[in-house]
């Protein structure tokens, strides 16, 4: 996958705000009514903090995770909005056997249900763990946030941006990345300096903002590096291999045969027998 | 009907009792795989969001895949190399390929979501995937396999015309079976080149395809040792040890150069802590010991190569350190320091261990009513039933001298 060559400046992206969520989960919401997600019976405090549903699941395609910590001496609140990153470079679609994911020039990466065959490696291969699965069904399928991309089409703006109230700007790539990077510079005390995203998997359409450290809100520690590169790295030799291999071995034991041959004919050359009489003498032996 | 029904229960009732058990076992799988489909992934095994994918990709498809080498490593050996006196145990080995590969998929097809859509990967390509490298190539494989395991199956039933076809197609056969088993074997290691911040550095590094590669050769080996020692002991078929001793002389070099790559892998090309998790360190450290070093030390002594006893423990090292290397890579190694541990559910390790029996059981089964052991030098030539009298002098003389 040659990532350079393309261009993701146009590709529309979310910019996540997160010093200006306030955490009220219309977000949430707004994905499961458009999406129409069933509901999930669930208890606070089952996950870690304060966000329910307790993980990300076939029926959450996104949700605010809830950090305590302490300004002031007081207690605060930091909140992150877990989703699809929408990667320029998705490793799902990248190891998908029939390419079921297609990262479209809008943006969103788009999962087509017809064609999956529930192999789940996508689910191995995202370094967001996003894929979900539906573990209830005898037959399931993959489950994942679509970035509203049905929406996007008709120029609409994805559930959960139209809802948010603060935190969630949408436009292109470019403009998105500049946003950012002009809040970064206008106060750099309230915003941790980093754009997570902007490099992340070789950049994704979705980006953040925080205040708080990366990890200490828990985003994952992804590497920049486009994550289809490290299986093309290998799979490239693939033909090359074939070639390699099929032709060593026919060569080998093309030149092995006739070392045999040739050893055959000298033994009927020394043993004086015409080989004509040798070869009906077998053939009269086998018969 | 009924008479024939009576003749089938007499014949299984004649079965010895080891193999009325792995029946059983097998049965117990089919009833599993049904209550998989009736009730689904989700409540029938362990696997959940953490763990997409568990036993039944480790051992099924991961493992099995290796264990299955045996096929394509002594068909290069004796046809390409021409070691031509290890011809008797290419039979057998093809065999045992053909039934690992067909188990391996019927796994497969166990573990898909949506097995009835699994023919997309021939219509729907994604080059970019592994995935669909390693399922192109074992359906090819299994092709591969499937007509070579005829010529047994012609001989039984007197075929000449497809033997002579398939005596025509045999060194084609054995070519495309080595290089499509190098592909799917070392794809089956670029799995996990995708999961960069999640298998443990221990193992991730850019040569595991390569390594992959190198010890599915030494894993067919052994596993050509395993079996044939097996059928001697248990199936009264001739001790083949002195031939085995070719494997031995060749496994310590593969063994070596296997253990070279993948210490200098470990050196050179893996990026982060290496020895922060003592549980994987200790897993490192069993595999590599237990199922290469020792392995390899034994079998450069020459008294051990022979010795009928020590090939069966040095090839059951070897195949217990692959079986816990798979497992490391494609399960302990991904599971993060924070996670739940994943254990296999009753429904999963009854298939997989049904996925096992069957294998013995249909080796059994198929040494009993097909000549897959005939192939011996002492008493047969090699060449076909010579009905059109146009074998040359040639073949002959080359099928008495082996």
């Amino acid at each position: 996958m040659s990532g350079n060559s393309k261009d993701f400046s146009k590709q529309r992206t979310f910019l996540i705000d997160t010093t200006k969520c306030t955490g009220c989960r219309g977000c949430q919401v707004a994905c499961k009514q458009w999406n129409q997600l069933g509901a999930e019976n669930t208890k606070f405090f089952s996950g870690e903090g304060y966000q329910n549903p307790p993980a990300m699941s076939e029926y959450t395609f996104t949700r605010i995770k809830f950090k305590d910590y302490q300004k002031n001496g007081q207690n605060e609140f930091a909140f992150y909005k877990e989703m699809c990153m929408h990667c320029n470079e998705p490793a799902c679609a990248s190891v998908c056997p029939v390419g079921a994911f297609v990262k479209t020039p809008e943006g969103p990466v788009v999962y087509n249900a017809g064609r999956c065959i529930g192999c789940r490696f996508c689910m191995i291969a995202c370094p967001f763990g996003i894929p979900k699965y539906e573990w209830s069904k005898a037959f399931p399928l993959v489950k994942k946030c679509t970035g509203c991309y049905g929406r996007v089409k008709e120029g609409l703006q994805p559930a959960c941006a139209t809802t948010c109230p603060t935190a969630i700007s949408y436009g292109s790539r470019s403009d998105m990345i500049a946003e950012a990077e002009r809040r970064l510079k206008n106060r750099p005390k309230h915003y941790y300096p980093a754009i997570y995203g902007k490099e992340e998997a070789g950049g994704t359409s979705v980006i953040y903002l925080t205040h708080q450290p990366l990890d200490e809100l828990g985003f994952k520690p992804v590497t920049t590096r486009p994550l289809p590169s490290y299986t093309w790295q290998a799979l490239r030799l693939v033909p090359g291999i074939f070639l390699t291999m099929g032709g060593g071995l026919s060569l080998i034991s093309w030149f092995n045969h006739r070392k045999e041959r040739i050893k055959q004919e000298e033994a009927f050359k020394n043993s004086k027998v015409a080989p004509e009489t040798a070869e009906t003498k077998t053939r009269e032996e086998n018969q | 009907m009924t008479a024939a029904a009576r003749i089938i229960i007499n014949e299984v009732k004649s079965y010895h009792n080891f193999l009325k058990f792995m029946i059983g076992l097998v049965v117990l799988a089919v009833l599993a795989s049904a209550v998989r489909f009736i009730f689904g992934l989700g409540s029938t095994t362990n696997m959940n969001d953490t763990y997409p994918w568990g036993l039944w990709i480790s051992f099924d498809v991961v493992t099995a895949v290796p264990l299955a080498a045996g096929a394509f490593t002594l068909g290069a050996i004796v046809h390409c190399f021409h070691i031509k006196k290890l011809e008797p145990l290419v039979r057998p080995a093809i065999v045992t390929g053909f039934l690992g590969y067909s188990l391996v998929c019927i796994g497969l097809l166990l573990d898909l979501g949506q097995p009835h859509k699994g023919w997309h990967t021939l219509v729907y390509w994604n080059v970019h995937s592994p995935m669909f490298e390693v399922s192109m190539c074992v359906m090819a494989y299994t092709t591969v396999l499937f007509l070579e395991f005829l010529s047994p199956v012609c001989e039984k039933f007197g075929y000449h015309m497809p033997l002579r076809v398939l005596r025509w197609l045999e060194m084609p056969l054995v070519i495309a079976a080595a290089s499509i088993s190098t592909l799917h074997q070392s794809s089956l290691g670029t799995f996990f080149l995708i999961a960069v911040d999640k298998l443990h550095n221990l193992w991730y590094n850019p040569l595991l395809p390569l390594q992959f590669w190198m010890s599915a050769i030494f894993t067919g080996m052994s596993i050509i040792i395993l079996e044939a020692t097996m059928v001697h002991r248990y199936l009264g078929q001739p001790d083949e040890s002195e031939l085995l001793e070719v494997l031995t002389k060749i496994l310590p070099w593969v063994l070596g150069a296997y253990l070279t790559v993948k210490i200098a892998a470990m050196a050179f090309l893996s990026h982060g802590p290496l020895f922060d998790r003592p549980v994987l360190l200790a897993l490192f450290l069993v595999e590599v010991i237990v199922g290469v070093i020792m392995p390899m030390v034994m079998f450069m002594k020459e008294s051990n190569r022979e010795d009928n006893r020590m090939q069966l423990r040095g090839a059951s090292m070897i195949i217990f350190g692959v079986v816990l290397n798979r497992f490391n890579v494609s399960m302990f190694g991904m599971i993060q320091a924070d996670q739940v541990i994943y254990y296999p559910s009753i429904v999963e390790s009854l298939v997989t261990i049904g996925i096992i029996a069957g294998h013995i059981l249909f080796f059994v089964l198929l040494a009993k009513y097909f000549p897959i052991f005939e192939h011996h030098p002492e008493t047969v030539d090699y060449s076909l039933p010579d009905h059109f009298h146009e074998v040359d002098g040639h073949e002959q003389a080359k099928g008495v001298e082996a």
